[in-house]
């Protein structure tokens, strides 16, 4: 069949050139144009955000705590923004790692690869993936604040809510929770391209099974745990929706210090600055300059993550 | 008090004649301050309001249209701030259909088209480029393409359109179309590539041309591969907040593509910061929230068994 293929494919020439197929033309340019038209969109974003924000952009911008009045292009600054956006994925980080590498090194080592428990963590997994962020900013009110701040509220004696109310915590719980597919699918997939003659003859050689895990197996997956965290960092770093009420603050005059503090957030400010400015031809410069940050932030872990994960795909091949 | 006739008084105070005789002038004038007092609470124009006095959140007035004081005919109305709260959920639901639908009407053909291109007949130096391009653009906050449809498509969208109203359920759709585009064409493209290449081959053995093979035979095979697409495509449109909370998010019941609209999610995140915690209108909220967790939740699973049992049937499983 294999053998048959360069033949075939000089025949396909012979035909088109002797008789010109028209549909077979015009689809190919329209299924063309709509990759086109994707790729413009792409760019003309890009573009747009690139040519315009840099004019707004400067040291002095990404360094500086803005006033009350953060519509004033002299004044303002993204500091408290970029710290605030760094810190709720970073505690983030510490939260989803953990729970998302264990989840799937059970996954992949432990469990009968078709019984039903395993069946239903997957389609929980595939489904948690679903899920709208905004329900989970619903999750993380409902439950971490109402709940759980509550409660510890209560346990503590506080006499006023430091726990039962929005925090940075909270807003880091919910975004763990909600990209924990993406830790776990990375990780699992590092995993299944450890060539199963590393787990043998480490075992082979009398290793125990968590012997081989923490000492083969993990080391192996190493690059492929951090691609799934940076990608969870780079989808949690753009969300908006879920921290609106687990604990984005709309101006605060000090950088968060503690877990229980409120934060300002880059995403949030995008939103407040587009929607509430109160002259949005003057704010203009700002906002696309604001853009521009939040853009960079995240196309930087995501080009990041494209690197260490096509480096593992190369080492999978030549492992094979 | 004095400037009533003593008939008038008795009426106010609700008393029977013989009550209003027994009581001195003392007596009399406190039951007026708490009469007064009782009706401060209601602001004079409910006072004599039907509305004031039913329970909003019944079944029926969260489902069916009623005639609310002051208006021509039932409407459904959402309306949960003000004196008397109106929580019909019905304008969110066809609001938020409304934009899913021209999100996906949007993204669907462009995402399917580039999928089939990119898969099957674009040369590989083309595809190496347009693939991670196009799945960058998944790599853009929802907030950054909201921003971008605020600032620059609803403008652009109103001189090429001439509408009225600058943003509206139209402006959104587009843009939501562009959040859902790159997972689309990823869950499309890869069930295109998956499909057999004996099967190509032999297609353009018998001398079909690339788009024969593409159109007749890769994409029929495909096919539950794109259908999974679309409805995971639905999935996330559906719940895709930022972008409509920015474009559009007045609740108009009405079904023109250019008027605005309000979705669930952008009711969720608009209002739940000024719901009192535990009140009608914050278990609403949750209660909208669970719907739209229903709806996804829905929506994958179709999504995966679909996809699941395409490739099972590939692999020649069953």
């Amino acid at each position: 069949m294999t053998s048959l293929t360069p033949g075939t494919k000089s025949r396909t020439r012979n035909f088109h050139s002797e008789k010109f197929d028209f549909a077979s033309f015009f689809f190919t340019g329209l299924t063309g144009l709509a990759t086109l038209f994707i790729l413009g969109i792409l760019a003309t974003i890009l573009i747009n955000i690139i040519v315009n924000g840099w004019k707004g952009f400067s040291w002095h911008f990404v360094s500086t705590i803005p006033k009350k009045d953060f519509f004033d292009i002299n004044t303002t600054g993204v500091l408290p923004m970029i710290v605030g956006t760094t810190f709720r994925v970073l505690v983030m980080t510490i939260f989803v790692i953990p729970v998302g590498v264990i989840t799937a090194i059970y996954l992949t080592e432990y469990a009968a690869s078709n019984s039903l428990i395993t069946r239903i963590i997957r389609a929980a997994v595939n489904n948690l993936a679903g899920v709208p962020s905004i329900v989970f900013g619903l999750f993380g009110l409902g439950f971490f604040i109402n709940f759980v701040g509550k409660n510890l509220d209560a346990l503590f004696h506080n006499p006023s809510a430091v726990w039962g109310q929005p925090a940075l915590i909270w807003a880091s719980l919910t975004l763990a929770v909600m990209t924990l597919p993406v830790v776990i699918v990375a990780t699992e997939e590092s995993l299944k391209a450890i060539p199963p003659g590393l787990r043998e003859a480490s075992l082979a050689l009398g290793a125990t099974k968590l012997e081989t895990i923490l000492k083969i197996v993990l080391p192996q997956a190493l690059p492929g745990i951090m691609t799934g965290g940076i990608l969870a960092v780079s989808r949690a770093a753009g969300e908006v929706a879920p921290i609106l009420f687990t604990g984005v603050a709309y101006y605060m005059a000090s950088l968060p210090t503690h877990l229980s503090d409120q934060f300002m957030d880059l995403g949030y400010h995008v939103f407040v600055l587009s929607t509430q400015s109160p002259n949005i031809e003057q704010t203009r410069p700002i906002l696309y300059a604001t853009v521009l940050v939040l853009l960079l932030l995240t196309f930087a872990l995501n080009i990041v993550a494209i690197i260490i994960r096509s480096n593992i795909r190369r080492k999978m091949r030549s492992l094979h | 008090m004095d400037k009533y006739s003593p008939a008038e008084l008795q009426k106010y105070l609700e008393l029977t004649p013989e009550q209003f005789k027994t009581m001195d002038r003392e007596t009399l004038k406190s039951l007026m301050d708490v009469k007064v007092e009782a009706q401060d609470e209601i602001p004079e124009q409910f006072r004599n309001s039907r509305d004031a006095r039913v329970n909003t959140t019944e079944w029926r007035y969260l489902l069916l249209p009623h005639q609310w004081d002051d208006y021509q005919k039932p409407e459904y109305i959402w309306q949960p701030v003000g004196q008397i709260k109106k929580f019909n959920i019905i304008p969110l639901f066809v609001g938020t259909l409304k934009i899913t639908l021209i999100g996906l009407l949007f993204a669907v053909p462009l995402a399917v088209g580039a999928a089939i291109y990119v898969s099957q007949l674009a040369r590989p130096r083309i595809r190496e480029i347009a693939k991670p391009a196009i799945e960058l653009l998944s790599g853009i906050p929802s907030v950054v393409v909201g921003f971008f449809a605020l600032l620059v498509m609803a403008t652009v969208l109103q001189k090429i359109f001439g509408y009225q109203t600058r943003l509206n359920a139209f402006v959104a759709g587009i843009a939501l179309g562009f959040a859902v585009i790159p997972i689309i064409f990823s869950i499309a493209e890869d069930a295109l590539t998956s499909v057999p290449r004996t099967y190509t081959q032999a297609a353009l053995a018998l001398g079909a041309s690339r788009w024969q093979t593409a159109w007749q035979i890769v994409l029929p095979a495909a096919l539950p591969g794109v259908f999974a697409a679309t409805v995971l495509g639905f999935g996330r449109a559906i719940g895709e907040t930022m972008i409509v909370l920015m474009v559009c998010s007045a609740s108009v019941m009405s079904w023109s593509i250019f008027d605005s609209a309000r979705s669930i999610t952008t009711t969720i995140a608009a209002e739940m910061a000024e719901a009192v915690n535990g009140g009608p209108h914050y278990r609403i909220l949750f209660m909208l929230g669970a719907l739209l967790f229903a709806a996804t939740f829905v929506s994958n699973m179709i999504g995966d068994f679909v996809i699941h049992r395409f490739k099972n049937k590939l692999e020649g499983k069953r």
